[in-house]
């Protein structure tokens, strides 16, 4: 992706660095780790910090489709990791201080499942689908689909980090969930692809991260939790946990946000990607629970802990972001950092 | 790996099946068609597909998720039946 406007004193560091290669940096990345440490321990909250996880979300980036400019080899490099461990241990610590788990006594996958659905049901912020369905306004879907295309045009890949460190029954429900978000062989059914045309239909620029400079660190907070448990194995539980919790919140939101699109008169082809989510989620809600989830804690029963913090936050992070969105579209003003010019 | 299936067991495994998912659908994975009474196959976008049990479901014969939110119970058959 296009590198995004800096935010504040890490991410104009970082982008600087980026910029120039990585030889002879060392000095550099040490200054700016503790740069990022300095900020992690006087922020408010590192989910709330707008300089913190653009910072976070261009790290990870380097491990998906890169950041058009930056050298490649940044990847890997240990200066980098070492900048984004500092800043990853203050938002686990954030994430789970902002959750509560269940009681940890389910011993076999029906009953993990039976949990993740029960903290799935009581999952209670306010109704972002039932507003979608009834009372935004297209300016206000367009915004909903900006938030969305920080995560849904790379539909997926944060979960597929964990199918290598998944064995057996875990690993074939993991598997075959992705399969079908990868459109099952079909490149134009893939849920990314989906998700580009529904924002094309709404003339909406469909390029992967052009709207990261328009959404607020809530947004980009909820895409790099879920890039945080991919890509830590320590964290597969988690990683796991959060698409259980994911698949568990999908049907019936979907149902309702394809409704709001029809009530504006949008076609098939526009509300497809919700549609196609109605009836696949409602199957990889149950793969989740018990193959996935349970299946994983039946083998590593030390991770449930894991697993319930994962769907826990997924459900905190989401249900605070609807709320500051519908917030914002009470008030009647935009939910995005940069409004989109009216009637664009 | 742990769980290789011995020979006999392999046997055993049914290449086709039905998961009776408590509370929820009958989820169907295998080598299977979906028809109409007349045979004509029904349109079906997944190979492995969760058919609604419940009832309620807005795309039937899939399951859509409504089943949770109609508080849909099945006690049949018991969980820990062998
Ligand atoms: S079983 Fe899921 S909607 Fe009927
Ligand atoms: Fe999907
Ligand atoms: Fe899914």
């Amino acid at each position: 992706m296009k590198f995004p406007s800096a935010r504040g004193p890490v991410s104009i560091f970082l982008f600087d660095l980026l910029r120039a290669g990585p030889e002879g940096t060392a000095d550099q990345t040490y200054v700016l780790r503790t740069l990022a440490a300095r900020s992690v321990a006087s922020t408010e909250n590192v989910i709330n910090d707008e300089d913190l996880q653009l910072a976070m979300f261009c790290l990870y980036e380097l491990h998906y489709g890169g950041l058009a400019g930056a050298d490649e080899r940044w990847e890997w490099n240990p200066g980098l990791i070492a900048i984004r461990q500092e800043i990853e241990e203050g938002f686990e610590r954030a994430l789970r201080a902002a959750v509560e788990l269940p009681a940890l006594d389910a011993a076999d996958s029906d009953s993990v499942a039976s949990v993740l659905f029960g903290l799935a049901a009581a999952d209670n912020g306010p109704s972002m689908s039932r507003y979608v369905a009834k009372e935004a306004s297209l300016e206000q879907l367009r915004e909903f689909l900006i938030h969305k295309s920080i995560y849904q045009l790379k539909e997926a890949d944060p979960h597929t980090w964990a199918i290598p460190r998944l064995n057996g029954r875990p690993k074939a429900a993991m598997v075959e969930i992705q399969a079908d978000e990868y459109g099952g062989g079909r490149p134009q059914r893939m849920h990314s692809v989906l998700f580009a045309r529904t924002m094309r239909g709404l003339e909406l620029d469909d390029v992967y991260g052009e709207y990261v400079d328009a959404v607020p660190a809530l947004t980009l907070a909820s895409t790099n939790m879920m890039s945080m448990f991919g890509l830590n194995r320590r964290l597969r539980g988690a990683i796991v946990g959060h698409l259980a919790a994911y698949e568990m919140t999908s049907s019936q939101p979907n149902r309702l946000y394809g409704n709001g699109f029809r009530r504006h008169g949008f076609n098939e082809d526009v509300t497809w990607y919700f549609d196609e989510h109605v009836e696949a989620d409602a199957v990889h809600e149950q793969i989740a629970g018990r193959d996935l989830a349970g299946g994983l804690v039946e083998a590593e029963p030390a991770l449930l802990e894991d697993v319930y913090f994962g769907a826990a936050a997924a459900l905190a992070v989401d249900a605070l972001l609807s709320a500051q969105t519908m917030a914002a579209w009470k008030t009647g003003t935009s939910s995005l950092r940069i409004p989109l010019p009216a009637g664009a | 790996m742990s769980d290789e299936l011995s020979p006999l067991h392999r046997d055993r495994e049914p290449k086709d099946a039905i998961v009776v998912c408590p509370d929820g659908p009958l989820l169907v994975r295998g080598d299977f068609e979906i028809v109409s009474t007349t045979g004509e196959k029904l349109p079906r976008q997944r190979r492995t597909v969760a058919l609604c049990r419940c009832g309620a479901s807005g795309i039937k014969p899939y399951c859509d998720g409504t089943h949770k939110l109609i508080g849909f119970r099945t006690d049949f058959p018991d969980r820990k039946a062998t």
